[in-house]
């Protein structure tokens, strides 16, 4: 599978598991749906941005670290719009970035070679 | 001063090929083989250093079995087999083939300095890439032994001493019987204790890639060995070794790339076809190939965790 979409598999996968761990917050509980829909949404299209970086860097160690950075930075905009759990959320979702880049560059097959 | 005929007397004494008048000049004896001696010779045209094999004596059949071992590795060209570069007689009248000259030593004396059992493998593997290669080609090595595969100084891995390959017959299978080797049935070619039981019987028809299978899975068995403070042998490489030193050709694999297909698969921790794991068995191999992934997974969950409890908390 290709680092792009195997990027976007993994990270719109770990956003939807990431968003049902709301269900053991209660206050947030009856917003679960929204929850799991934008936490996946933020997962594919971090998942995305790794993907397109892995396939560009061909680095395990700068793609975990961008990993981190893009997946905190949309992790932070959540936390920022809410205006708290800055550290429940963003600690989490900086790991998540994590296991992204590593399954996207670990797993993934960069491009063919193209023929002379 | 000595006289021409007093120097000819001499150098044949001391063995010291001839080279005057041709490109080479020798620098060193480098060792000794079966068929003749290696000389560390000088090519004074491009400057370079290279392995001249030259027979002992002037022998008709051995410098056709030299000649023919030159054209034969000639033929195969690969990063893991030494090349040849030249062939011919020297003013002496004895044959001799240049062959680039490996700085390094044979894989019987570089054994000890071989790092954990991974390294080992993957000297092994490139081993019997080299061989498969030559199986593709329709070569048989005949003679595999640790002291037939070379470690150079910067990490090649070189099979040497195609003296006694053979060629593939016409029968076109591809655990191909050998021919053209001049060798009858009855003649016993090989090293003891690395040939194939059907070389040991000197069943020269019965001698086909598996034979070499058989003294690669020898050379697997003494890489893989468990040294001190090492674990023991793996279920699986155990497995793969057994296959390959099966008594029976036909349970061995069929040739060196279907074994070194296996070592490699080993390495990636994938299953072997020489080895039928139990479910618990495949859990545990996957469990190690993706443990990195696994411990993140797992980091993941044990922080969402965390996080909650301190939150209730």
């Amino acid at each position: 599978m290709s680092k792009v979409l195997l990027g976007f598999l993994v990270g719109g996968a770990l956003g939807v598991l990431d968003g049902m761990t709301s269900w053991f917050t209660p206050e947030v509980r009856p917003e679960i749906l929204q929850i799991i829909a934008g936490s996946t949404f933020k997962g594919l299209v971090a998942g995305l941005l790794i993907g397109l970086f892995a396939r560009r860097t061909n680095n395990m160690a700068l793609t975990l670290v961008f990993g981190v950075i893009v997946a905190g930075f949309f992790a932070y905009l959540v936390a920022a719009s809410m205006g708290k759990f800055y550290f429940e959320i963003m600690l989490p979702g900086a790991i998540v970035g994590l296991l992204t880049g590593y399954a996207t560059q670990r797993y993934g097959h960069g491009p063919s070679p193209r023929a002379a | 001063m000595l006289s021409d005929a007093a120097l000819d007397r001499l150098q044949t004494s001391l063995g010291t090929p001839d080279t005057s008048g041709t490109r080479y000049r020798i620098l060193r004896k480098a060792g000794e083989g079966g068929m003749g001696t290696v000389w560390e010779a000088e090519d004074t045209v491009l400057s370079r250093r290279v392995a001249l094999k030259v027979l002992a004596v002037e022998d008709e059949g051995g410098a056709a079995r030299l000649l023919r071992e030159a054209r034969i590795v000639a033929g195969l060209e690969h990063p893991g087999i030494v090349p040849v570069h030249d062939a011919g007689t020297l003013p002496d009248g004895r044959v001799f083939a240049a062959l680039k000259f490996v700085d390094g030593a044979p894989l019987s004396a570089a054994l000890p300095m071989l790092g954990g059992p991974a390294e080992r493998l993957r000297v092994f593997l490139r081993a019997a890439e080299a061989v498969a290669f030559a199986h593709a080609r329709g070569v048989v090595h005949r003679d595999l032994k640790p002291e037939n595969v070379m470690l150079g100084a910067f990490g090649e891995v070189l099979v040497v001493d195609w003296g006694v390959a053979a060629v593939r017959g016409d029968s076109g299978s591809r655990a191909f019987p050998v021919s053209g080797s001049g060798t009858k049935d009855g003649t016993v070619v090989g090293t003891p204790g690395w040939m194939a039981p059907e070389q040991e019987r000197g069943e020269i028809s019965r001698v086909d890639a598996r034979s070499d299978v058989f003294a690669l899975g020898r050379l697997l068995s003494v890489l893989a060995e468990p040294r001190p403070g090492e674990p023991g042998l793996d279920r699986r490489l155990a497995a793969i070794v057994a296959k390959a030193t099966a008594q029976e050709p036909e349970t061995r694999y069929e040739n060196a790339a279907a074994l070194a297909g296996d070592v490699a698969r080993h390495l990636e921790g994938e299953p072997v076809s020489a080895y039928r794991e139990g479910p618990v068995e495949r859990l545990a191999r996957l469990a190690v190939r993706h443990r990195v992934a696994l411990l993140l997974l797992l980091a993941y969950l044990v922080t969402r965790a965390l996080v909650l409890f301190i939150r209730k908390n």
